[in-house]
């Protein structure tokens, strides 16, 4: 570098901030059609890929106005956070109603948000299932066989996953149906579970890479969507999906977050695209994309795919989100109990 | 952060170099927007914890253990950088080999691999069907979702730290000290122990900290790796992640604030020592 | 981290004759261990990264590096690094300035502070911004009142990069300026030379390596940053989707081969720069060598 093009150098870098203004102004202009932000977690991002394309189709043709609709997906509880912290999403499609419930606690969201929409607001739900290594070899068939001595389980941490945590509520009613509701035994039964996993990753999809990409572990627990998922996308031949006796009904549910809306403008639209997930379409979409309809009739075009079972429910077993949060996975709730030294 | 008063010391009241308020003043503007303001944040936070609970959440059996695997796969990490960073930026600097360009060149690349990526890629390399890990696994030696997981994603993004610190000094090297120390008759062994490492300490003790301060805060690349078993391998930053996930805000600020003291007064003792060590060379040449 | 004063300016300088040199056989052991912990740490992870983004075929290579989102981040990572990387540089030789002209109480501890961003854990680092300009936070409602977006919009990516890359440049040419003193300047000033003139011509040619060096670093970091990236992004694809968070999205796509090469490209943005200043230091070498000759 010679003496010449040092002096340039004032002039290069308030050519790049100026570029950067620009840029940056650039970026935050929007054209006229109307745009819709969607903050949803991890798996649903396939889903609404397919999802947001059939319903700017619909609305364009009901409307004769052009939407474009912004995907924003993280771990459940981050994006919950981001919510709370100021992103401007005009609707939420999270995976527990916790995360909802923290929403409207920094009063963006209306307190009866559930009652908005059918069904607990709950377009879609899904379960927890066991995918396992193909002709599953350790015969894994119910969650007591995941204690058994050679098996190692893979599932994320509920600590930091929404997933995980039904995951672990599903075992802990299982324990509970299988002792006569026995606190003390559901607790051993998820102790001597957890002791049987070895690799604890922070989001759902780490875990699914752990099992398929690491091939650690005999078992992982997962989304059903996400285990149809994995076989689809990543090894169709690889692996086997088992439906244990008993599980838990997930139920992602969906909200407007009002205070967005009201100042945007987007309520009519935003709320046109929460009911539409619940026209026979986006309900075949859901279940195209692994996801349980509730719409009976389109959930009977897909019973060959989801087999019917026995599913706890959140409200109606562990007494809603709450309730659960505290007592499981607040700190020095039962699953930190669970990972107390000397216990 | 007030307590700190800036002022020139009578002894160099008379430099004319110009520039010195200019100068001190921008800076310190420049960081008390981009540095300051953002850490006092951290305590303002963690401050609407009584201290009891402030207290309860710092020393959680977990935190505690987490604290442990944080500050401790840190340091071997930042060791093995020292040695191995030393050795490297010799060889770069006083050695001809074929391949020293690129060699050279790749030095520099642990800081502009998103520390996510570097995390899927050791982990992919060192678990069980990893191309490492599958060569260690009949040794019984465990790297991914273990300890030692932790320091091999550390080593790696502190890397650059070390070699690029002490590279410069052993280009400065005077010659005639070696010279003098050979005349002497001193073995080139005895040269290097007695003469050369004294000289390259303070630099290597100023990568060694900031490899060591990038470790203790480092999370994107150790969650891919480590397993996060809570007790074993789970960092400090995670907990900070899992406070969050409960909307506790407050909490994870404590945590942080504890994280954030202890690095500050290590950095502090380590410039201190370091300052301390200019000044007697300076004195003694 | 210092720089290095005519650096490459006679390449074979620091080679020492036979006498204060090292056995070959010590020599060709240190090599050895040298580009073994280069491999081993270094190669095989850029090996893995190389190898995944083309298990699909080059063509998916292509497609995932000239996808509309992969442009997208790549625009926003590049106004980042070019907002974030001239501040810090200024910052960076302003402070080296008043740390190593002159002597005043708490320097130390000044030094310490520039060094903390290295030790803050990058998901605090982009905590603290929330906490500041998040809704909920310190200055959230001032914000929001006057319509301006901080958090999960372009601006606070940019302040939460400069947070974490503050040090690079002020760490890099600090020591080599302390090193240097004060002599030249002194000299330039009593030939009556004034204030920014002496900086301009006396002190950044003697400093120009380690700040070229300081300025790349800063720049691989501002392009590589995930974590606190991560946490004031919002991650809206197409709109605050940095390359590194664009990695992340495909990674959990299960799009692995897409992913690695979108890894891969930030690496060759990297090396790219350092390209740039393989060629300045060849130049320069050039020039000096034409300089002894004269």
């Amino acid at each position: 570098m010679n003496m010449k093009s040092i002096t340039h150098l004032p002039k290069i870098i308030v050519l790049a901030l100026l570029i950067g203004v620009l840029g940056a102004c650039g970026t935050a202009t929007n054209s006229g059609s109307i745009q819709l932000l969607n903050v949803s977690y991890d798996p649903t991002r396939e889903l609404y890929v397919d999802f947001n394309e059939a319903f700017a189709k619909y609305w364009l043709e009901t409307t004769n106005q052009e939407v474009t609709i912004e995907q924003s997906h993280g771990g459940s509880g981050k994006q919950g956070r981001a919510v709370v912290d100021g992103l401007e999403a005009d609707v939420v499609t999270l995976a527990l109603g916790y995360d909802i419930d923290a929403i409207v606690d920094a009063e963006l969201i209306e307190s009866d948000w559930q009652t908005q929409f059918d069904r607990n607001s709950a377009p879609y739900t899904s379960t927890i299932v066991f995918l396992v290594r193909k002709g599953n070899p350790k015969n894994i068939l119910d969650w007591n066989d995941l204690i058994k001595d050679d098996v190692e389980v893979i599932t994320p941490n509920p600590k930091t996953s929404g997933g995980a945590r039904w995951n672990y509520l599903a075992a802990w009613g299982y324990a509970l149906k299988q002792n006569n509701n026995s606190e003390d035994a559901a607790f051993q039964f998820v102790k001597e579970l957890f002791k049987h996993v070895p690799v604890l990753d922070t989001g759902a999809r780490g875990s699914t890479t752990t099992f398929v990409e690491r091939e650690i572990g005999d078992v992982l627990l997962a989304w059903e969507n996400e285990a149809y998922l994995s076989i689809n996308e990543l090894g169709p031949d690889q692996f086997d999906i088992v439906y244990p006796s008993l599980s838990i009904l997930a139920e992602p549910p969906v909200a407007v977050v009002d205070k967005v809306v009201d100042k945007r403008g987007t309520r009519e639209v935003a709320e046109a695209y929460l009911q539409y997930l619940y026209t026979p379409e986006g309900q075949k979409i859901a279940g195209d994309n692994y996801y349980r309809p509730t719409d009976p009739e389109v959930a009977a075009q897909f019973s060959d795919q989801f087999p019917e079972l026995e599913l706890l429910e959140i409200y109606k077993d562990f007494g809603g989100w709450k309730e659960a949060q505290t007592k499981h996975f607040a700190d020095d709730g039962v699953f930190d109990q669970i990972y107390t030294p000397g216990s | 952060m007030s307590f700190v008063k800036f002022k020139r010391k009578r002894s160099s009241a008379r430099s004319i170099i110009p520039g010195f308020r200019l100068t001190l003043g921008i800076s310190m503007f420049y960081l008390s927007i981009i540095v300051f303001i953002p850490l006092a944040i951290i305590f303002l936070k963690s401050f609407e914890l009584t201290f009891e609970q402030f207290w309860a959440a710092v020393t959680n059996a977990r935190v505690l253990a987490s604290y442990r695997v944080s500050f401790i796969t840190a340091l071997c990490a930042a060791l093995i950088n020292t040695f191995f960073g030393l050795i490297v930026a010799w060889v770069l600097v006083r050695y001809q080999f074929p391949g020293k360009k690129i060699i050279d060149a790749l030095v520099d690349i642990p800081f502009a691999l998103p520390t996510a990526v570097a995390g899927i890629a050791l982990t992919a390399i060192y678990a069980k069907n990893g191309w490492i890990g599958s060569n260690l696994e009949p040794l019984g030696i465990k790297v991914a979702y273990a300890p030692l997981g932790i320091i091999v994603a550390l080593t790696f993004i502190g890397i650059p730290f070390v070699v690029r610190t002490v590279q410069p000094v052993i280009e400065d090297l005077e010659k005639d000290m070696e010279e003098a120390a050979v005349m002497l008759g001193a073995y080139r062994f005895r040269t290097f122990f007695r003469i050369i490492l004294p000289t390259l300490f303070p630099a290597l003790l100023t990568g060694f900290t900031l490899a060591f301060a990038r470790g203790i805060g480092e999370y994107g690349s150790v969650v891919f790796i480590s397993g996060n078993m809570p007790l074993k391998t789970e960092i400090s930053p995670l907990l900070i992640m899992t406070k969050l996930e409960q909307y506790d805000y407050a909490g994870a600020t404590a945590i942080a604030a504890v994280m954030l003291i202890v690095s500050f007064i290590l950095l502090l003792a380590i410039n201190l020592l370091q300052w301390r060590m200019n000044r007697r060379m300076t004195s003694n040449s | 981290m210092a720089g290095v004063v005519n650096y490459h300016s006679s390449p074979h300088k620091n080679v020492r004759e036979k006498h204060i040199n090292e056995a070959t056989w010590v020599r060709w052991s240190l090599i050895s261990i040298a580009v073994l912990f280069i491999v081993i740490m270094i190669v095989l992870p850029l090996a893995l990264v190389i190898v995944e983004s083309l298990q699909k075929g080059f063509a998916v290579y292509i497609d995932a590096i000239t996808d509309s989102d992969a442009f997208a981040a790549l625009k926003l990572t590049l106004i980042t690094a070019l907002i974030a990387v001239p501040l810090n540089t200024v910052f960076g030789v302003l402070v080296a300035w008043a740390v190593s002209k002159f002597k005043f109480r708490g320097k130390q501890i000044l030094l310490t502070l520039i060094d903390l961003p290295f030790a803050v854990s990058p998901v605090i680092a982009g905590l603290v911004f929330v906490l500041m300009f998040g809704a909920q936070g310190y200055f959230g409602p001032w914000l929001a009142d006057h319509d301006i977006k901080v958090i999960f919009a372009v601006p606070g990516i940019i302040i939460a990069t400069m947070f974490i890359t503050v040090p690079f440049v002020a760490r890099e040419i600090i020591p080599l300026m302390q090193q240097q003193g004060i002599g030249e300047e002194e000299a330039a000033i009593s030939l009556g030379a004034k204030g920014f003139k002496v900086f301009w011509y006396v002190t950044l040619p003697n400093i120009k390596w380690g700040l070229l060096y300081g300025i790349i670093l800063c720049n691989a970091r501002a392009m590589g940053e995930f974590g606190a990236v991560s946490v004031v992004s919002g991650h809206i694809r197409g709109r605050t989707n940095t390359l590194p968070l664009h990695v992340e999205i495909l990674y959990n796509e299960y799009q692995f081969s897409a992913a690695f090469a979108i890894a891969s490209l930030l690496m060759l943005l990297a090396i790219f720069t350092l390209i740039v200043k393989a060629i300045v230091e060849w130049k320069e070498g050039l020039q000096s060598k034409r300089e002894s000759i004269e």
